[in-house]
């Protein structure tokens, strides 16, 4: 298979709901700090649903997959993570449509609609402190991994694990870059949702959705690793 | 952490359950969490649906009935409802005139409803505007915040739309009237003490015994400042003042309301209003109406906030309408 199963994209949301269940005391840790000390609990909650929509039967197609888990997260998380969340997923299947198998460059492409999903529904800048400052500089990375000259030709050379090769550098790019960017919204002064009336005081910790959205791209590495 | 209540994750629920039972004239959905009116309004007439994190009783379900709202949506304890339950009540209340959702600015609240009124006009094609309370100014930063909260102007804003729309006004006069009572209402509120939430067990902030936090948010945000307790003739001043700050109440008939956030004894509230009115009135302020009391709470807090309207002959005529809900009544 040249291409990403989707058997690996389930991988993936089944790997970050672990991974959320994993650090769910610890997010929400970060939550006490600057918000509302739900966000561990909450995202773990959402993840579970996820979980179980996806064990009720097989995705049919990408879209199924990431509506179900969209729409989960969207009806079991609340507060502003469940509509971010939720939206980026619903974006990403709406962008996949009815693939079954994906290119890094269609996944690349998917992800970035959940990136500008995001956006639009949070509303939120570069550098105001949420899991935006994460999620561009791993696309960025995405995409930077994806130009790589020597990846490139073998892409269009088509060879057999040649792609997936390609999602797998994309990824752990994209992976190392989350890590670096969730660790600097540390001095970063939150701009948006509760932790924003903090003002200065919300300077010297990591944002929380930034934390889960490190989370995210680590799965997705981890997924395609495998 | 001492409360009635039998399970802190079955808080909400169990209380759902009270609340149908004391008001047969409610219609609580216990799977969505919505409170509607058990008798709708007459078809054709605009409905009008509020929600949000629960913990403020008795907003928002204590304000559902004849001359206010048409559903209240009930999220956790101050969370935000998720858009499938507001999608639900925005469809159950449509009789084809359309609906207009009253969110107070919180992100989670915005967002949820955002995608709610994206489901409702999707799915079962309800017309669907939003209005948007943001009147805290207690959030002085608001260009690099979330914004002005939403708290008292929230109340008399759901009392003067359902007036609008039970009288027939269509969905566009009503959310034109619904945008103008969110841009003339000014609040600022002051605890004593933190709230308890259930599931968290203790205080969400701490307050040395002898110390208010002013400028404090109904889930206990940070406010302008912490300083020690003063007699109520000075904590009068820390309320009245940044309000008139920020928006001329002198050439308009105003609307008052002085809010308990949930364990302030009435006696105190009554003593603060005296001092507050005294305030408002050497400052030229001409108060036509007022309500004193636990309108908008924040759980167990001790405190209170005022909110000031600024109103028109329209308003205080859509004020004086009969009204029957659990949590305000008179004239029906």
């Amino acid at each position: 298979m040249a291409d990403v199963s989707l058997e690996v994209l389930g991988a993936w949301l089944r790997g970050f709901a672990a991974a959320v269940a994993a650090n769910r005391d610890q997010l929400t840790a970060l939550d006490s700090a600057i918000g509302d000390a739900d966000h561990g609990a909450n995202l773990d909650r959402g993840m579970a649903a996820v979980v179980t929509a996806l064990d009720a039967r097989p995705a049919a197609d990408a879209a199924d997959l990431f509506a179900r888990t969209g729409m989960a997260l969207v009806s079991n998380v609340g507060g502003a993570s469940g509509p971010l969340f939720g939206t980026f997923f619903l974006r990403i299947g709406a962008a996949l449509g009815a693939a079954t198998t994906v290119s890094a460059m269609e996944l690349g492409a998917a992800l970035h609609a959940g990136v500008s999903g995001v956006e639009v529904r949070g509303k939120a800048e570069l550098g105001d402190k949420t899991m935006l400052d994460v999620l561009v500089p791993a696309l960025d990375a995405w995409d930077a991994a994806l130009d790589v000259p020597d990846s490139a030709p073998q892409l269009r050379n088509g060879a057999p694990s040649a792609a997936s090769a390609l999602s797998r550098s994309c990824s752990a790019a994209a992976a190392r870059a989350a890590a670096a960017a969730r660790d600097a919204t540390a001095p970063l002064v939150a701009r948006k949702g509760r932790a924003s009336y903090l003002g200065e005081r919300s300077v010297g910790h990591i944002d929380p959705g930034a934390a889960s959205t490190a989370l995210l791209f680590a799965a997705l590495a981890d997924a395609l690793a495998e | 952490m001492k409360k009635l209540i039998n399970d802190p994750a079955s808080v909400l629920a169990d209380s759902l359950r009270g609340l149908a039972a004391a008001h047969p004239e409610l219609r609580v959905d216990l799977e969505h969490r919505v409170v509607y009116r058990a008798t709708p309004k007459a078809a054709g007439k605009v409905g009008i649906v509020s929600g949000g994190g629960s913990g403020h009783e008795p907003l928002h379900a204590g304000y559902v009935g004849p001359g206010m709202l048409d559903a209240a949506v009930a999220g956790e304890v101050f969370t935000s409802p998720t858009p499938d339950q507001v999608a639900a009540a925005l469809a159950a209340v449509d009789t084809g005139a359309g609906v207009l959702q009253i969110v107070k600015n919180y992100t989670g609240d915005v967002m949820n409803f955002e995608m709610a009124a994206e489901l409702a006009t999707a799915g079962p094609g309800t017309a669907v505007e939003t209005v948007i309370v943001a009147d805290d100014v207690a959030v002085e930063d608001s260009t690099f915040t979330a914004g002005r909260r939403g708290v008292g102007t929230t109340v008399l804003l759901e009392k003067i739309v359902g007036a609008a729309a039970e009288e027939g006004q269509d969905l566009a006069s009503v959310t034109a009237l619904a945008r103008r009572v969110a841009e003339s209402g000014r609040s600022m509120g002051l605890a004593l003490t933190s709230s308890t939430v259930p599931a968290a067990g203790k205080p969400t902030f701490e307050l040395p015994e002898d110390e208010i936090e002013v400028g404090v948010g109904i889930h206990g945000e940070p406010g302008r400042k912490r300083q020690a307790t003063a007699p109520a003739s000075d904590l009068a001043k820390l309320l009245v003042e940044p309000v008139l700050a920020d928006l001329d109440f002198t050439q308009a008939p105003v609307i008052a309301l002085l809010n308990g956030l949930g364990a302030t004894p009435l006696m105190e509230l009554h003593l603060m209003y005296g001092e507050v009115a005294a305030l408002l009135d050497a400052a030229g302020v001409r108060v036509e109406r007022r309500i004193v009391g636990n309108y908008i709470t924040a759980l167990d807090m001790a405190g209170c906030s005022l909110t000031l309207l600024r109103a028109d002959d329209e308003l205080l005529r859509l004020w004086d309408a009969p009204v029957a809900t659990p949590g305000l009544r008179w004239g029906a």
